[in-house]
């Protein structure tokens, strides 16, 4: 499956996190790149200062639209547009955060059919997002991160994570 | 999969607009289209795109309104300075030995990115053998570049970003503050020609020696981006410059072999 991320970052910062997270997956870990097909069995970083939207023919576009929330990229950005394209062969994941933003695309993942799934606000250094995004989706699953890693290794090849 | 009701209505209402408008978003990237008509919805009390539809080929006063939500009008001034940077580091000593110059800034918006090459190209003495194409489909926008106002506050973000790439002049140099506003010296538009040209159905209209165009190819399916290449190699002049914007790029275009990178992390090519 591929696997797509989002972090809220200032937006001058040079987007290094993919050569922060590629030394410890083992899975390929890429930054979108524009009109770039979604490939299985990679990790797709979203480039500082761009939405990221997922097209139904499988495509990544980017986009400078306004920030949402006073995010680029935007959470809600992505999982409203997956949600359209994969419907309901998603899982969405919020972990945490200090703004809402996801909160509103989680709910579109559950009411396409997808999975939604989100940190234990408990166990989460910023509590606002996982709090945020289960009040939008009371019925998304709650999970610490060591529930949720176990978890995510069991799943089958086929599905698309974001 | 059968479509959904809601991608029937979205072609439905993307073909109403180029068949009564003939602005042509039917190949658009259409992820983004959704999100910003979704909005235009919103604004215009529709429920549905068929409502929308039903509003705007019957109400032609709302057409203007629309094409606001159809096109992104989000720029700044030396947007990704390294872009101006590298521009006046590596393309202008090329673009110094030519005796006349054409540069296209090809979906200028509101100006910022015109007065930012103007401003670059006073500073680097090629200014009077240079004429500028500013070009966009929305006609407000134009109208706005042409005007070359923009509000106070953005001020900051354009003089630190005019810094980085390189400025060797103060940006306060080229505008007059006027009731919380900066009016751009209107000199440094005397040499540029305004006009309405889409890079979906308009052809070539001169001979470029530089072409930028970023942040416009992104919104565009990936066989509008070949029609957009295809335009741009059509228009530049042998070993002319392209510019696009810092997330875009001609990796899956099949115009790829046309250019050669110049300048790759600041999506310069050239072509060959
Ligand atoms: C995000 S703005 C880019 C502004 C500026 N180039 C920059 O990078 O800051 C995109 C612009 O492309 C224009 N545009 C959209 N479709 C176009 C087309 N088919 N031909 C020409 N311009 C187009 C829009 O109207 C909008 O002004």
């Amino acid at each position: 499956m591929p696997v797509i991320v989002v972090v809220h970052l200032p937006r001058d910062k040079e987007s290094v996190l993919s050569e922060i997270f590629s030394p410890k997956c083992k899975l390929p870990v890429v930054e979108v790149q524009d009109k770039e097909p979604i490939m299985n069995g990679t990790i797709y970083i979203a480039p500082p200062d761009y939405h990221v939207l997922i097209e139904k023919n499988r495509f990544f576009s980017l986009s400078s639209e306004e920030p949402v929330i006073f995010s680029r990229p935007s959470i809600d950005v992505l999982f409203e547009t997956a949600a359209d394209a994969y419907g309901s062969a998603l899982m969405g994941i919020v972990l945490s955060g200090a703004s809402p933003d996801g909160a509103a695309g989680l709910k579109e993942i559950a009411d396409a059919g997808g999975l939604a799934i989100v940190q234990d606000p408990a166990t989460a250094a910023a509590s606002v997002m996982p709090e945020a995004a289960l009040l939008s989706c009371p019925t998304a699953q709650i999970m610490d991160l060591r529930r949720l890693s176990d978890y995510l290794k069991s799943f089958s090849e086929t599905r698309v994570c974001a | 999969m059968p479509d959904k009701t809601e991608d029937i209505e979205l072609t439905l209402l993307l073909e109403a607009i180029y068949r009564k408008y003939h602005y042509d978003f039917r190949d658009y990237a259409m992820a983004s289209i959704k999100r910003r008509l979704k909005q235009a919805c919103a604004y215009f009390e529709c429920e549905t795109y068929s409502q929308l539809q039903d509003l705007i080929l019957h109400d032609e006063s709302v057409f203007p309104r629309m094409l606001s939500y159809l096109t992104v009008q989000v720029s700044e001034m030396f947007r990704d300075p390294s872009y101006f940077l590298a521009l006046r580091e590596k393309v202008l000593p090329h673009l110094h030995t030519y005796p006349s110059l054409k540069v296209w800034i090809a979906g200028c918006s509101t100006g910022e990115e015109l007065y930012s090459l103007a401003i670059l190209f006073r500073e680097e003495g090629l200014e009077d053998r240079t004429m500028f194409y500013a070009t966009d489909i929305n006609t407000e926008a134009l109208k706005k570049a042409e005007a070359g106002v923009f509000a106070m506050d953005r001020i900051p973000l354009f003089t630190e970003n005019h810094r980085k790439s390189g400025g060797k002049t103060s940006l306060s140099d080229y505008y007059t503050a006027a009731y919380g506003a900066a009016v751009f010296d209107k000199t440094l538009r005397q040499k540029t020609v305004f006009s309405d040209h889409s890079l979906v159905s308009d052809a070539v209209f001169a001979e470029m020696h530089f072409i930028s165009c970023r942040n416009v190819l992104i919104y565009f399916s990936r066989e509008l981006q070949n029609r957009a290449f295809h335009l741009f190699t059509e228009s530049l002049a042998h070993r002319g410059f392209l510019g696009l914007g810092s997330k875009e790029n001609i990796n899956f275009s099949k115009y790829r072999d046309a250019f050669q990178d110049f300048s790759r992390v600041d999506r310069i090519y050239q072509k060959v």
